[in-house]
């Protein structure tokens, strides 16, 4: 017979058996170790033991260890070790019933509620959600009050009531992978539900069943030895884990060494339990969600092979000299140990606009948030200067400290998620004016209600008693650039303002800020891709590519004459300038990852004029005054152009 | 006004529970073997003491119809009397509870407090305190509250005889006995709590410090102080108050043992004597009353997490 091809499921290469994988881990094999040698030992116990669980020494009662006695005795001098190992077939016994119920239970309706659908799941999700609000332990106990002793009947029951936390948790597993590519490919290729259900979905679960099964196994040891202890389990004088601590308790003043070999293996097993479901759970788990950018790993091998002597690029500071408001100079950082941001240098004079332009994932961002040493993700400034009003923030986390909000202020791209969504926005506002102004509260109201009015919110009083779930996206960035505004910066660092928002509002946010620049005096670092926004508001721009910047110029001489293939590539790319029925020219590839930067010309993967000598390292140059490039042709390029 | 449609609405979604709690142990108690009729007339009865007996019970009529008769009766306050004592079981209840309620609530406010600050300081020293968190968690789910009782009564009362051994003094006798006969059991109730929070706290305070807002703020010269405490914890509270709800309920079913090991007269070590016993009507009553108590609290919960979240209070 035939059978249909279908796209396999996804697997990371290079997998283990995940059995493998869980016992590279020490926690793992630890847990795995102790588990098998306990059940076997119990299992074995008559062949361990040379004492029977029920004989009685009653010249060596409640004694401490001993050659004859390991763990010692109790008060009718019965061998600890082998009351341990006998009682401990209960357990295993109790495990096992309530084990199977639990896994027949919970696969069955997990699966059907979440691969099914309909009534199934909307019958199985109420009953999951009825029996997970009730505490097992009662439901058990009047199961006992009725079949006294029985507690066959006490783990199934429990086993039941167990269920509803697998159930949930496959089902949602269950629907996600139903939804996958690969399944619904599985079903147009003619496989039957069985044939998907078999193939597809439960080997993706089986990690997640392990995981669950082992937590309540590791809950049903601590149950059964809670009743055995409560005497509700086996009755005397048969051992039980649970009643091997009952003992102990009546002998607490004499022996109190009886809770060691009572209590430890006790919790030793359920110990093993719970860490050999974490050991699986990350086991199955490794190497999925590890982020490039924050993994500590091997050091990148290009990053120091282009590093020139610290200063070669400061060229850029004659345009304003020491007159700079915000001067970056040779600015590096690190995230996880990988550089980047690499070596970036530009100033910003008072009330000037620039503007840092290029791809996702070049290094914008990350400078703009080093400035005011905040890089995210755990990173740190390597090395490098920011001058800011001549002092080094760099340097001294003090002045830093004393610079964000009234130096230097910050508007971030997402403006749903800028704003605490706890508190007002009044409440908010009017934190940061106290903070800055230090006012009392009456000051602050009203100066709270300036700020709104200076971003052009209609009704300040209303907005401000308004919690940020309760504005639109281009409100809420009004509310975060007043935010900014409140310690009246001279600097105002804006990470893609406009980016999240609809495009009639990102006009109105760019007009604002414009304005808001021609009234306050304030220079603005914008941040962007989108060259629009650089025409619109900037006097000058920076291109950043991989981490590095490769050109920086006034806007206008940079729109006329870009001297980096990069920046000619963006230019040409940018939607405002497309030409009807014409496609709009793309450049070809992506921005390599900062592990894979190249060690010379990091664009010359992408770049159609690249030749020889783009493998060397490209230095940042200034090929006309006032303009700097890190392009091997940049004097060609000044002479002929990039077209 | 939202407040109570919230309360309203809560306690009526929450009926199914406790009808079919309350059904599923009638349903038990029905199977028991044995015959009540026959327990109470003896062996020597005639057919018709027998046949009386059972219609005074209420025995000859159908389950539904049984069932029926049950809740009015409880919708009246009545919950049959003890087989053991013969006293009403309301009462036997009713002078249970404030035992119960009273290492509960101590049992919440020790864990909660203890939790958070452990979790606090372990996300804002980070190192040592981190590992030592995750041991907790681990360990503290790991150790069942019965022993870990018996190893704090070993060392707590019996070596160092700072406590009581066992035994419970109400409030009303003696405060200061009250407090000290609360200590241990309180403990032994709050080790795995305290893990459960620690942990839960941790995670959701490192979660909000990850959010965008956190940077803006760090970013426009907010104080640290009010950024970790104003804004930080309102934020890292919102998962915390869940998890406190479960953690309650898990409070619930743990003070079974605890009751038991320090001879506490609270619902649960009556719930377990009314086991041994075979007490069928008490343990009716104990778990309506324990069930009455998980809804409560998941009440609170609800009314908590709506307190603290504008986007819920709103709705």
């Amino acid at each position: 017979m035939k059978q249909p091809t279908t796209p396999s499921a996804p697997r990371s290469r290079n997998r283990r058996p995940l059995i493998r994988r869980v016992l590279v881990r020490p926690a793992g094999a630890l847990s795995l170790g102790w588990l098998v040698l306990l059940t076997v030992a119990t299992l074995a116990a008559p062949l361990l033991t040379t004492h029977g669980p029920l004989d009685q020494d009653l010249g060596h009662v409640l004694s401490g260890p001993t050659a004859d006695h390991l763990l010692g005795t109790d008060n009718l001098g019965r061998d600890l070790l082998s009351r341990l190992l006998f009682g401990g077939r209960s357990t295993l016994l109790a495990v096992g019933e309530a084990l199977a119920v639990f896994l027949a239970l919970g696969v069955t309706l997990g699966l059907a509620s979440g691969f099914l659908g309909g009534w199934v799941d909307w019958l199985t999700v109420r009953t999951a959600d009825l029996l997970f609000a009730l505490p097992g332990i009662i439901i058990v106990l009047v199961v006992l009050s009725v079949f006294p002793g029985n507690l066959h009947a006490a783990m199934i029951t429990f086993g039941v009531l167990g269920s509803p936390g697998i159930i949930r948790i496959l089902r949602s597993q269950t629907l996600g992978i139903r939804e996958e590519l690969y399944v619904a490919a599985a079903k147009v290729a003619g496989l039957t539900r069985q044939q998907i259900l078999r193939r597809h979905i439960l080997p993706r679960l089986i990690s997640t069943v392990i995981v669950q099964a082992a937590l309540f196994a590791a809950i049903v040891v601590t149950i059964q030895a809670g009743l055995g202890f409560l005497g509700l389990g086996a009755q005397p004088p048969d051992p039980t884990w649970g009643g091997l601590v009952a003992d102990a308790s009546q002998a607490l003043d004499r022996a109190p060494w009886m809770l060691v070999p009572s209590g430890i293996p006790l919790v030793l097993t359920v110990l093993a339990l719970g860490s050999l479901g974490d050991a699986v759970r990350d086991a199955a788990t490794e190497g999925w969600s590890v982020s490039r950018m924050t993994a500590p790993t091997d050091a990148p091998r290009t990053v120091r092979d282009d590093r020139r002597p610290a200063g070669t690029v400061t060229t850029n500071s004659t345009r304003s000299g020491t007159s700079a408001l915000l001067s970056v100079r040779n600015l590096s950082i690190d995230i996880g140990g990988v550089p980047v941001v690499q070596e970036v240098s530009f100033d910003i004079a008072p009330g000037e606009t620039v503007g840092v332009v290029g791809e996702s994932g070049c290094g914008k961002s990350v400078t703009s948030l080093g400035i005011l040493g905040l890089v995210p993700g755990g990173g740190r400034v390597a090395q490098g200067q920011v001058l800011f009003d001549g002092t080094d923030l760099v340097a001294s986390p003090a002045a830093r400290t004393q610079v964000r909000g009234t130096g230097i202020a910050y508007v971030s791209q997402e403006p749903m998620v800028a704003l605490d969504p706890m508190f007002t926005v009044g409440r908010q506002l009017g934190e940061a004016v106290r903070r800055h102004e230090r006012c009392d509260r009456r000051e602050a109201r009203s100066r709270v209600t300036e700020l709104l009015d200076m971003v052009n919110i209609p009704d300040p009083a209303a907005v401000a008693g308004r919690h940020p779930h309760q504005l639109s996206g281009g409100m809420a960035q009004r509310v975060a650039i007043a935010l900014a505004l409140a310690g009246r910066p001279k600097l105002l660092i804006a990470d893609e303002p406009t980016t999240a928002l609809d495009v009639t509002v990102q006009a109105e946010i760019l007009t604002l800020l414009r304005n808001l620049q021609a009234d306050t005096g304030m220079a603005v670092l914008i941040v962007t891709h989108d060259w629009g926004v650089v025409a619109d508001l900037c006097h000058r721009a920076v291109v950043m590519y991989a981490g590095q910047v490769v050109e920086a110029a006034d806007v206008e001489e940079m729109f006329a004459r870009p001297l980096h293939p990069y920046t000619a590539g963006l230019l040409a790319a940018n939607p405002h300038r497309a030409r009807e029925g014409e496609p709009l020219p793309t450049i070809p590839g992506t921005v390599p990852a900062p592990r894979d930067w190249p060690s010379g010309c990091r664009f010359a993967a992408r770049c159609e004029l690249a030749d020889d000598r783009c493998a060397e390292p490209v230095t940042l140059t200034e090929p006309a005054p006032d303009r700097l490039s890190r392009c091997v042709r940049s004097q060609q390029l000044l002479a002929e152009g990039t077209s | 006004m939202a407040t109570f449609r919230l309360v309203v609405r809560r306690l009526l979604s929450s009926t199914p529970l406790l009808f079919l709690v309350s059904a599923l142990t009638f349903v038990l108690v029905s199977l028991v073997p044995g015959d009540p009729a026959r327990t109470i007339v003896g062996q020597h009865a005639t057919v018709e003491q027998y046949e009386t007996v059972r219609r005074q019970l209420g025995l000859d009529e159908p389950l539904p119809v049984q069932y029926w008769h049950w809740l009015v009766r409880v919708f009246h306050g009545d919950l049959g009397t003890s087989l053991f004592s013969g006293e009403p079981v309301t009462s036997v209840l009713n002078n249970r509870l404030p035992v119960s309620l009273s290492l509960i609530t101590a049992g919440t406010i020790v864990s909660g407090v203890l939790g958070v600050l452990l979790g606090l300081l372990s996300a804002r020293r980070g190192g040592l305190l981190v590992k030592a968190v995750d041991v907790l968690a681990l360990v503290g789910l790991a150790v069942p509250a019965f022993w870990f009782a018996l190893v704090l009564i070993a060392v707590g009362a019996v070596r160092l005889r700072w406590f009581p051994v066992t035994g419970y003094v109400p409030l009303a006798d003696d405060p200061v006995e009250w407090g000290r006969s609360l200590v241990l059991p309180v403990l032994s109730l709050s080790l795995s709590a305290v893990a459960i929070i620690a942990k839960q706290t941790r995670d959701s305070v490192l979660d909000t410090f990850g959010r965008d807002f956190i940077r803006v703020m760090q970013a426009n010269g907010f104080s640290r102080r009010s950024i970790l405490y104003r804004h930080v914890l309102r934020n890292a509270a919102l998962p915390l108050v869940t998890v406190l709800g479960v953690v309650l309920v898990s409070l619930l079913a743990a003070a079974v043992f605890v009751e038991t090991v320090f001879a506490m007269p609270g619902l649960g070590s009556l719930t377990q004597q009314a086991t041994v016993q075979h007490d069928i009507p008490v343990i009716q009553g104990a778990v309506l009353y324990i069930t009455i108590l998980v809804v409560l609290v998941n009440l609170l919960v609800d009314l908590a997490y709506s307190r603290l979240d504008p986007r819920v209070r709103a709705a």
